[in-house]
């Protein structure tokens, strides 16, 4: 064909007459939902950055521990706060300087620190090595924010389903008790849960999840109602399925993309409070470190030592950015025009 | 709508007894006493003291006790701060956190909504992408990360502005910046998306087509509309806000509530706890009962009490 022409002059090609040469296959396989939006997941390059990055804070902080044999919790006074080294590269920041009443000393000297021994994120106050502490920390931040999640996840989406499907009555009762809880602020409601529950990782957990599975139950109930209304409902209606095969067969999958978008925004929530909570001194208890702990530990000094506070502050700011992206992304790759 | 606001009111005050009510079996149900050194007391004095605060009393009749207090606006006493009335430790320390709270929320309310709509206005181009960058910071950093890099940078290396302490207006600047950046970035988004929205409508179409300015278009037609559901978000939001403070009260020693909340909680001061609780309760339900009376008022659209809002 593009004997007479060249294909780059004419928008249009000469086709021969012979019609077996024509691909007769137009369209490939259909996409199913989740296709397109993955595609479109994909094709998002912010979304799939913080993805990456996000993937790569947790693998270090769920893997990293078992490389680091230094224990997050031995205590060496003599080499308390000293600041960060890595090996003995001469990199501002990074050799073990310190500056003290407006000299410069070499600080690992001053300390009498064996040669070949350095602390990558340096020490705290006790001596601790801040690297396998952050490390720590931010496992335990994570755990904190999943497991609250997957609270929120197990709460928030049955109460809303039952609250959407249930009578009118049922209903209204259901969204009172939403409606007290949500009357205290949420912050406040965590801190008093707090108070009773006793100090720990679980009563952080389920203080946590308390106030967040409210938003879940709020969306998916909203959606309920509207699912309601198709015609697939009320004809499994007719033939005589029941309410709970219902929620479940025909509900739960159109639900889907709404408890995944919430959920995702849930987790940066449930960082936040942990941190917040640790910060003001209930959270995690001592000797244990969270993320939230370790800038509580960093604050005290961060005038003279600013390194213990802005590592654990970069690395929480981190996973809030990227999750909160991871988000976004989402909620454009599973609703297009939301945008 | 008279019947609409008084049937509000009845629940208002319904929720706040039940939240009064849950507080106090929460708090009673702890271990524990409030007093210090009590390994010290003797039995007497430890008797003398339950009299006082009538821990004596069976559980129920406490209740009865504090409901009824509370009705008569008497929140009971606080165990620290010299056995002050919590009514009275609240309304000694409401000032600068109000004053926080609502400084915070007007810039992060102005900022945001101009941000939100530069960006809607200019979509898809640079200052769009920045806007969102900005108020994807915003969001993500917590107010308390952020007030201590203030006070490290702005405060204490710089010296522009005071370190700590409440001395006047020179003393809020630092704390309202940290509090404002997270009402900043978060209206900015519902900003940028309410007014695509609305810059996608008809009737912005027949603005332009009969011939306003754009400026005009934007000004009178598409900020106005785009601000009503903006509303709703702001009222809750300054209570949050308020609440957020009490850690950015506590890095900058502002003789706040919140700063007396986060004691009351370190020195298991129960009745400042509950007090504060209630109190905190009280802003939130009123906020919200405000924010839904106006919106009706403002978007005729919507009509109260019809049963059309959940």
């Amino acid at each position: 064909m593009s004997q007479y022409l060249p294909p780059e002059e004419t928008e249009f090609q000469y086709v021969s007459n012979d019609l077996s040469n024509i691909p007769q296959e137009v369209s490939g396989a259909s996409r199913t939902y989740f296709q397109d939006v993955k595609r479109r997941f994909v094709h998002n390059k912010v979304a799939m950055v913080s993805f990456f990055l996000l993937i790569l804070i947790v693998l270090i902080a769920f893997v990293g521990p078992f490389f680091v044999p230094t224990d997050p919790n031995t205590q060496n006074v003599l080499f308390a706060n000293l600041p960060p080294k890595l090996g003995n590269l001469n990199i501002p920041g990074l050799n073990g300087m310190q500056t003290v009443g407006g000299k410069t000393i070499n600080a690992y000297q001053a300390a009498h620190v064996p040669h070949g021994t350095y602390y990558l994120f340096g020490t705290d106050y006790l001596g601790r090595d801040l690297f396998a502490r952050i490390l720590y920390g931010t496992r335990l931040s994570i755990i904190v924010a999943i497991v609250a999640t997957l609270l929120d996840l197990l709460i928030g989406v049955p109460y809303g389903i039952i609250s959407g499907l249930a009578s009118e009555r049922v209903d209204t009762f259901l969204q009172r008790v939403i409606e007290i809880i949500s009357s205290v602020p949420d912050l406040i409601v965590v801190i008093l849960l707090l108070i009773v529950l006793k100090p720990g990782l679980t009563s952080i957990i389920i203080a946590i999840a308390f106030t967040g599975w409210i938003t879940m139950a709020r969306l998916i109930r909203a959606q309920v109602f509207k699912l309601k209304q198709n015609e697939y409902v009320l004809a499994s209606e007719t033939l005589g399925e029941s309410k709970w095969k219902i929620s479940i067969r025909h509900l739960l999958p159109n639900l889907s993309s709404t408890i995944i978008i919430q959920t995702m925004f849930s987790i940066p929530t449930a960082i936040f409070f942990e941190a917040f909570l640790s910060f003001i001194g209930i959270g995690i208890p001592a000797p244990s470190a969270s993320l939230g702990t370790l800038m509580n530990d960093g604050q005290k000094a961060f005038h003279f030592l600013p390194y213990q506070m802005w590592i654990p502050a970069i690395i929480l700011s981190l996973i809030m950015i990227t999750t909160n992206l991871l988000g976004d992304g989402m909620r454009d790759a599973f609703d297009p025009q939301s945008d | 709508m008279t019947k609409y606001i008084l049937k509000r009111l009845f629940y208002l005050v319904l929720t706040l007894l039940i939240i009064a009510s849950i507080t106090f079996f929460m708090m009673k149900g702890l271990p524990g006493t409030p007093y210090t050194n009590q390994n010290k007391m003797s039995p007497t004095q430890l008797a003398a003291l339950n009299q006082k605060y009538g821990f004596n009393k069976p559980l129920f009749e406490q209740y009865l006790m504090y409901m009824n207090n509370l009705v008569h606006g008497d929140l009971g006493t606080s165990f620290q701060f010299n056995n002050e009335p919590v009514t009275q430790l609240i309304g000694d320390h409401i000032g600068p956190s109000m004053q926080l709270g609502l400084q915070a929320m007007i810039l992060g309310s102005l900022l945001g909504i101009v941000f939100g709509s530069i960006a809607a206005i200019k979509k898809n181009t640079w200052i769009d992408s920045l806007t969102t960058i900005v108020s994807i910071l915003g969001l993500s950093i917590p107010s308390f990360v952020l007030a201590v890099l203030l006070q490290y940078y702005l405060g204490y290396k710089l010296h522009w502005f005071p370190v700590a302490l409440w001395h006047g207006f020179s003393s809020s600047i630092l704390p309202t910046l940290a509090l404002a950046a997270f009402p900043l970035a978060s209206i900015a988004r519902y900003m940028r998306t309410e007014m695509v929205d609305v810059l996608n409508s008809d009737y912005i179409e027949l603005a332009k087509a009969k011939g306003d300015a754009s400026w005009q278009v934007i000004v009178k037609h598409a900020l106005r509309n785009s601000l009503i559901p903006i509303i709703t978000v702001v009222g809750p939001m300054a209570v949050t806000i308020m609440t957020g403070s009490m850690v950015v009260e506590s890095i900058f020693s502002i003789p706040g509530i919140g700063d007396q909340f986060v004691q009351s909680i370190l020195t298991n001061d129960y009745p400042t706890i509950m007090g504060l609780t209630l109190f905190y309760s009280f802003l939130m339900v009123v906020v919200i009962l405000i924010v839904d009376i106006l919106y009706g008022i403002i978007d005729p659209r919507i009509r109260l009490g019809k049963g059309g809002k959940a």
